[in-house]
């Protein structure tokens, strides 16, 4: 409740101020860090922070396209990323001022790369898949023992969506995740750019459209946590984090993550310093925190995503380096797929087709 | 010239609250989509000279209005709110007349009190209240588990997410914005004109519909401008109680100018919605013209 309300006064732009003190101004995805490391960062640069949070990559373009947000340091997903680096809304990175560096993981800095190359601009913060959160309890009630928990049949076929719209689906509001979606269960290439076949992809998700009781992309890990809504599509470490609030509620929701059988979009959130930074010395400084082995590892056990950090491995609890849903093994990793952006006409057409199946119209 | 300043301020608050940020609106809505920041194409720029201004009015056009006639959900969405902000109204209107006629009709010394009650709401934050909207009307929230308890129903109601939560929402937000109007007026009114009537051989209903109702008209008329107004271009309530299927123009000019990045469709959105809105803005001024000059 309170990251929906932090989204929302965030929209009201800030200005653009001179900073008397030295502060950093973050701007971080909802439940997206352990807020003790909040804390420690001030504690050990004396660096007054502020950190405000969004939930969705469109707020948060907008907002770098509108240009002076105030923020020193910014978490866009890769492809949104790729595009704003073109619009020129990041400066380049000062490595000398980022000794951590050396603690990053090769493995994903090659991928990364594909979004910003040689990663001049940005450092991996976390990464995950996109997949299905069940409340196995009431999905097996109502679908049957041999529900098909791990594939997106469960949500896309809609003799599964109208049973299971009685207990509550969700899915994220976020045209370029659940397209890419629709076409990976059609078998078709994830990252097509054909109107052709983002309108096939338009019928599957219009077809279950009526039976989605809300598109959303934070509300439903309270909404799995408390029971109210049975299935969702949404971000790996989200529903693990749902799925932990439920054990410590102790209210007898039990919460599963699968990536589907179909293919899970693998996706990588970078931090990015904005071209108009206020303060881009004290952004360098967070970075390089952030790329603190023990900080990572703290981040990373807290929200259950994977992190970009080879050194931090060490120190992660075995319930986040030993789960698959987190760090894929080799069988799992062959089947995530990444995406790349769409070209402005195809943004459009992409959209629009998203506005439809939301709204009917 | 005392006359000219006194005249000149209202006008010079409305040069810049209201006609300057219209203008700029108006001017992105005539600009092409880019990717850049801004996100819109042409970009003034005055160092250029009369060349600039000249290359910079030649780009302009309306082809983003065009594209609003081209596609059927822009206008669906106009009149679904319309309405929405309909329902809404009448709505407020049945539930805030009662409220206020009860106040105007109470004790001299509870009024304030009673007021009072109207006016605290306020002191929360709007979106805090509207929260709260959505713990009673979840699944599993406060209403569902209270109907269950006394055994009213056997299945939670799913409202939360519909778009009976959003005309609850919005009769809940505006109602002070009701009552208080139609209580001044009822407020102000003569009770010994209702005691003449009744002498007079009118039953206490056809008194009220002949004298109370009349009296009350203008604080009828002002209560419904105030909600129907603000409600057509709601986007925070539809957005947080409402469901995918509740379209409202706000959240299209939301979607434009977030999910599209869309600054100059978005702009042009917002043009014919102040379009739209103008009319009954109009309308209100003029009642309450008509009211101060009566009164006068």
């Amino acid at each position: 409740m309170k990251k929906t309300l932090l989204t929302l006064t965030a929209g009201v732009a800030m200005s653009a101020m001179a900073a008397a003190a030295e502060e950093v101004r973050v701007y971080n995805w909802s439940d997206y860090i352990d807020e003790d490391l909040l804390t420690k960062f001030t504690e050990e640069t004396g660096i007054k922070l502020i950190y405000d949070v969004f939930d969705s990559n469109d707020v948060l373009e907008t907002k770098m396209l509108a240009g002076k947000s105030g923020y020193d340091v910014v978490v866009p997903s890769g492809t949104f990323l790729q595009r704003q680096i073109s619009a020129g809304a990041f400066q380049k990175l000062d490595k000398s001022k980022l000794p951590n560096a050396a603690n990053m993981w090769d493995v994903i800095e090659a991928r990364t790369s594909k979004y910003d190359p040689g990663n001049e601009y940005s450092i991996n913060y976390m990464w995950g898949t996109t997949g299905i959160g069940v409340n196995t309890g009431q999905v097996t009630e109502i679908l049957g023992d041999d529900a098909p928990i791990t594939s997106l049949a469960l949500i896309f076929d809609p003799a599964n969506a109208e049973k299971l719209a009685a207990c509550g689906i969700h899915m994220l509001d976020a045209a370029d995740e659940m397209i890419p979606a629709a076409l990976a269960y059609l078998g078709l290439n994830p990252d097509s750019h054909d109107t052709k076949d983002i309108a096939k992809a338009e019928e599957v998700l219009a077809a279950v459209s009526p039976h989605i009781q809300k598109f959303h992309s934070s509300e439903y890990i309270n909404g799995l946590a408390n029971g109210d809504i049975c299935v969702a599509i949404g971000w790996s470490g989200d529903i693990l984090q749902a799925r932990d609030r439920a054990w410590e509620a102790e209210n007898g929701v039990e919460l599963a993550y699968n990536a589907p059988s179909e293919g899970a979009m693998m996706w990588f959130d970078q931090m990015a310093i904005p071209v108009d930074a206020p303060n881009p010395d004290a952004a360098h400084t967070f970075l390089n925190f952030i790329m603190d082995a023990g900080n990572m590892a703290a981040a990373s056990n807290y929200v259950y995503y994977a992190n970009g950090n080879k050194a931090s491995q060490p120190m992660l609890e075995e319930d986040v380096i030993g789960d698959p849903a987190i760090y894929p093994d080799e069988a799992t990793l062959e089947n995530l797929y990444t995406t790349t952006p769409y070209p402005p006409k195809v943004q459009r057409v992409v959209t629009r087709t998203w506005t439809k199946i939301k709204s009917g119209t | 010239m005392r006359r000219f300043a006194l005249i000149l301020v209202p006008y010079l608050w409305l040069l810049a609250l209201f006609l300057v940020p219209f203008v700029i609106v108006f001017k992105i809505s005539l600009s092409d989509l880019a990717m850049a920041i801004p996100p819109y194409t042409p970009t003034l720029d005055l160092a250029e000279g009369w060349a600039g201004l000249v290359s910079f009015f030649r780009e302009l056009d309306f082809e983003n209005y065009v594209w609003l006639t081209e596609d059927a959900l822009y206008w669906k969405a106009y009149l679904s709110s319309l309405q929405i902000a309909v329902i809404s109204t009448v709505l407020t209107l049945l539930v805030g007349y009662p409220i206020a006629y009860g106040m105007a009709r109470a004790p001299e010394e509870w009024r304030p009190m009673l007021l009072m009650l109207v006016i605290l709401p306020f002191w929360t934050s709007f979106l805090i209240r509207v929260y709260a909207w959505m713990g009673i009307l979840a699944k599993e929230g406060v209403l569902n588990q209270f109907l269950l308890w006394t055994g009213v129903i056997s299945e939670p109601l799913v409202i939360l997410n519909t778009n009976l939560a959003v005309y609850i929402g919005i009769v809940y937000t505006y109602l002070p914005f009701m009552i208080l109007p139609i209580y001044a007026s009822l407020e102000r009114m003569d009770e010994s004109l209702l005691e003449a009537a009744e002498d007079l051989g009118c039953s206490r209903l056809s008194a009220f519909w002949l004298v109370t109702a009349p009296l009350s008209k203008q604080g009828v008329i002002a209560g419904s401008f105030l909600v129907f107004i603000p409600t057509i271009g709601e986007f925070v309530i539809p957005s947080l109680l409402g469901g995918s299927k509740t379209l409202m123009i706000g959240k299209v000019l939301w979607d434009e100018f977030f999910a599209n990045r869309d600054w100059p469709v978005a702009s042009a959105v917002a043009v014919i919605l102040l379009l739209i809105l103008i009319v009954p803005i109009i309308l209100f001024q003029r009642n309450q013209q008509k009211q101060r000059e009566a009164e006068g």
